[in-house]
């Protein structure tokens, strides 16, 4: 991914399992999740149904489920798994020495007018 | 000592009529030896005079049933192999009690004790193995035996038929069939063993733990880590043993089951090469060509075996190349384990010590006493333990043997052959149908296909009524899912739904998970999805919660809560409402508040922006609209003012309403919000499977609305009517009547009682309406009033569990506790493109 990346600060700021948020002033609030197999994932901060804060759902697997009504969140590609129908913004996400990092013009990109 | 005797019944010199044989000397009467001789005659009759010299006085008998003879369960005319007319029959010369004690191989003769010298041109050395005897003072002493021959089994017959007591030294495979015996015959058996687990070479931890249990229920007393110091003795007789940590059991009889090595004295005084056992090539051939030797004597691509099994391939290389047959010579056996204890099945196969790559597959049933674990390495099946059930022992003996791929059904792998080779996972419905009739669908209580197919044709249309009726799947459950095949086959769409798994991740019921748990001291969540074999790498959102609940419920005290397992709602300490923003809800005791709560509310609405403001159905103030941040500063503040979190949002107790009761009402017969108070005071805080609602009405215009709660009271004059069951959600459902008693105590003893019953008995997101309609109001009775200390006992685990529950989670979040969860990780700001703290 070419691109200028936005430290966010160190892995060590969500434990396994959870979920922190990232308000971007004027634009999309930021989930970044830690899976319990230690991987990182980003999204917008709604699920595509009724707009819950994903970030407040049970981690499973590489997989989110919305804390409002349970609905199924791929983390992988953000979009609604089983029979739901709907997809949320990923936002590119690495993890480099021990710290992540966002792709800036997916955060701020993301600006509401 | 025994008299020699020889069975010589062919008055031959052996020398044949058709010309001159080939003189084949056996020297070793057992198992291995007889066996060689067998299948060399079956190869060529004709070719050997054959000698066989046995060290004990009899015919040739199937060693390890000896275990059976002890035990009383056979005799020893049972367990002959070959009896005098087959060395009659085949022209052998038995010299059964004059063992060979000399092997000259520069004129290839052997010597025996008594003196007869018996010329051979093959020689065949099957002396097999003898017992380990530990260098402990005291190994010598009258009444020290150990367990090979049935000399020793008649020694310790002769030893049992006085009564007293048995120290078994070594918990093998052997010691413990030797203790089965003795306790058996009437003898109080000490069993001590080195290791921490029992029979260690053929057992996991786990395994060796249930079998030890078992032998303990039995009556045996097992002592593992017991390293024997002394063998103590009195008048030249053995007395009993001390252990090095000082510790002395009493022993009338001492056995010597420590271990057995290789029988190789002669060979190596004949100047065979020996190592641990006597060198052999794939043939069976010895350092001397002119020497074969077979069995648990020998060694064999460095390998010495100490168990009966590797003996029909040795034989059967060995005789190919002693009647000169085509074949490809021994290879080496990989060897299986059954214990011959009755009543205790175990099997075991293979390697299970663990290490890269390798995976584990467990299913336990501790209730029945079940473990099975298979070892699987890149797609291998390379060890098998089973206990309680090894049904499918030969099954998994065979996979492990032939190391065929088991990609294919890795998944049914652990439930059995019944189960993973029809491919019933991918198509279950059809794999059934192909069984036949008399396939065996349920190993535990023996139910074939045919007769669950009869009884769901005589109307059994759902799983627990064929459960219940032929008891298939009704024990470990492990053929839950070909049952429901066979409903759905025979039924079609007219089966009727049984009991959901938990989730998808597991095909195990809310009832099986938490039996598991318990019975196998399941304490961790990865734990239950590790042994409870769940397909997913860490659950779903439905089982995370529920086992951890689960848990929380099983191990009180012990288990530490798993925040990432809690819906929001729990996690944060409130109602995630559908802005994303929360609801707080302060405990209101019974309903009773005070104008410095209700000031304190007030403030804490109006400093937090609390858009809404309600009175709850609960009989207390709901603040609608706090942002996650600010919940540990309003929390702090409600905590100021001596409120604490009303659980509002919790799969736990969230109010006890109440009326006025005796102390305002005209009607009132009793202290209603008084006794309200009393049991939210002693129920606040506990977790259940679902919310929780009590109420207390002072009589029986039941203002409170008692009869449509979890738990209700209405008060009566003479005392405590107590309903339970009650729901004012989708479906109404009116409280049944449990019982009536006279005081105020017995009306908070059945309450614990009760919850503690529901949080212990009803699966996770079962209020207690439907829990009730599941198992029935009179399950419910007579748990708790069959047996009069079941009440004390389940109010004692209820409050047991209180201490470590009573805590308010809202003051550890004021006071700073998990403050990542409320706060955001940083702060983007666009114009900047920075991140803030």
């Amino acid at each position: 991914m070419i691109g200028e990346w936005l430290d966010v600060g160190p892995v060590g700021q969500i434990a396994p399992g959870d979920a922190r948020t990232l308000p971007v002033r004027g634009g999309e609030e930021i989930a970044i999740f830690h899976t319990l197999d230690n991987r990182f994932y980003a999204l917008v901060n709604k699920c595509p149904h009724k707009q819950g804060p994903l970030s407040q759902g049970i981690v499973h697997g590489s997989v989110v489920t919305c804390p409002l009504h349970n609905w199924n969140i791929s983390l992988k590609t953000g979009e609604a798994l089983g029979d739901d129908k709907g997809c949320v913004p990923t936002i590119p996400l690495k993890v480099d020495a021990g710290r992540i990092y966002l792709l800036r013009e997916a955060v701020v990109g993301r600006q509401v007018a | 000592m025994n008299a020699p005797m020889t069975f010589d019944t062919t008055g031959r010199d052996g020398k044949g009529a058709g010309g001159v044989r080939e003189r084949l000397v056996v020297i070793g009467n057992g198992m291995a030896g007889c066996r060689a001789v067998e299948e060399i005659l079956a190869r060529d009759c004709s070719r050997y005079a054959i000698t066989i010299f046995g060290a004990e006085p009899r015919v040739n008998y199937n060693r390890i049933m000896l275990s059976p003879v002890l035990a009383g369960e056979k005799q020893f005319d049972d367990i002959v192999i070959n009896g005098a007319d087959w060395y009659a029959d085949n022209a052998i010369t038995l010299v059964a009690g004059d063992p060979v004690m000399a092997i000259d191989r520069a004129t290839r003769t052997v010597t025996t004790r008594a003196g007869r010298i018996e010329p051979y041109d093959r020689l065949l050395i099957a002396t097999g193995s003898e017992p380990f005897i530990i260098p402990v003072p005291g190994k010598d002493l009258a009444g020290v035996v150990t367990f090979r021959d049935l000399d020793d089994v008649e020694k310790m017959l002769a030893a049992a038929g006085k009564g007293g007591s048995a120290v078994v030294i070594g918990g093998g495979l052997l010691g413990l069939e030797a203790a089965h015996g003795l306790s058996l015959r009437g003898m109080r058996v000490t069993v001590v063993h080195l290791m921490p687990t029992l029979m260690e070479r053929q057992l996991d931890e786990a395994a060796g733990y249930l079998l030890k249990a078992e032998l303990e229920r039995r009556g045996q007393t097992i002592v593992t880590g017991g390293d024997t110091a002394e063998i103590l003795g009195r008048d030249g007789a053995v007395a009993g043993v001390r252990l090095k940590d000082g510790r002395e059991f009493p022993a009338d009889i001492v056995v010597m089951a420590a271990g057995i090595r290789p029988a190789t004295g002669l060979a190596r005084t004949a100047g065979l090469d020996v190592e641990r056992g006597i060198v052999v090539d794939d043939h069976m051939v010895t350092s001397d060509p002119a020497i074969m030797a077979v069995g648990e004597c020998v060694q064999h691509r460095g390998i010495c075996y100490g168990l009966v099994a590797p003996l029909w391939e040795m034989c059967r290389a060995l005789a190919e190349a002693a009647t000169d047959a085509p074949g490809g010579g021994y290879e080496g056996s990989v060897t299986s384990t059954k214990l011959k204890v009755s009543g205790i099945d175990l099997f075991s196969a293979g390697d299970f010590s663990g290490g890269d790559g390798v995976e584990d597959i467990v299913m336990r049933d501790a209730a029945r006493g079940i473990y099975k674990r298979v070892v699987v390495r890149e797609n291998r099946l390379i060890g098998a333990v089973l206990y309680g059930d090894t049904a499918d022992g030969g099954w998994y003996f065979d996979l492990l043997k032939k190391g065929e791929d088991i990609a294919a059904i890795r998944e049914a792998l652990i439930f059995g052959q019944a189960f993973a080779s029809g491919g019933a996972l991918s198509h279950p419905n059809a794999a059934v149908a192909a069984l036949s009739d008399d396939a065996e669908i349920c190993g535990c209580n023996g139910v074939t296909k045919g007769r669950i197919v009869a009884t769901i044709q005589a109307g059994a249309h759902a799983l627990d009524a064929v459960r219940s009726q032929c008891k298939a799947s009704a024990s470990c459950g492990s053929c839950t899912g070909l049952v429901e095949s066979l409903l759905a086959l025979t039924l079609g769409s007219a089966v009727e739904a049984g009991p959901r798994t938990l989730c998808k991740c597991t095909s195990f019921t809310h009832g099986d998970v938490r039996r598991l748990i318990l019975g196998k001291q399941l304490k961790a969540i990865p734990q239950v999805m590790q042994e409870l074999h769940w397909s997913t790498p860490d659950g779903c959102a439905t089982c995370r919660p529920a086992l951890n609940y689960y848990l929380l419920c099983a191990w009180p005290g012990e288990y530490v809560d798993d925040q990432q397992s809690r819906f929001v709602n729990e996690r944060l300490h409130a109602n995630i409402q559908k802005d994303g923003t929360y609801s707080v809800v302060p405990r209101m005791w019974g309903g009773l508040t005070t104008p410095a709560e209700l000031r304190a509310i007030a403030d804490a609405a109006e400093k937090y922006g609390a858009r809404t403001v309600k009175v709850t159905g609960g009989q207390r103030i709901d603040l609608f609209g706090i942002r996650k941040e600010d919940l540990p500063a309003i929390w702090g503040d409600l905590n100021a003012a001596g409120m604490v979190s009303g659980h509002a949002y919790g799969k736990a107790l969230r109010t006890v309403k109440t009326c006025v009761g005796s102390e305002w009402c005209r009607f009132g017969t009793q202290d209603s919000t008084g006794l309200g108070v009393t049991i939210e005071r002693m129920t606040w805080g506990s977790w259940m499977p679902h919310k929780f609602k009590i109420a207390v009405s002072g009589c029986p215009r039941n203002c409170a609305e008692a009869t449509i709660k979890d738990f209700g009271v209405v008060c009566v004059d003479s005392g405590y009517e107590l309903h339970v069951g009650g729901n004012g959600g989708i479906k109404v459902r009116a409280t049944d009547l449990l019982c009536k008693v006279a005081t105020e105590q017995e009306a908070l003893d059945v309450c614990a009682a009760f919850i503690q019953l529901y949080r212990e008995d009803a699966w996770y997101l079962e209020r207690t309406a439907p829990w009730i309609e599941r198992v029935g109001l009179d399950y419910v009775k007579s748990a708790l009033f069959s047996d009069p200390d079941a009440v004390p006992s389940l109010a004692a685990r209820f409050h047991y569990s209180q201490q470590f529950m009573q805590e308010d989670p809202w003051a550890r979040r004021a006071a700073g506790e998990d403050a990542a969860l409320h706060q955001h990780l940083a702060e983007v700001r666009p114009l900047a493109l920075e991140v803030a703290r």
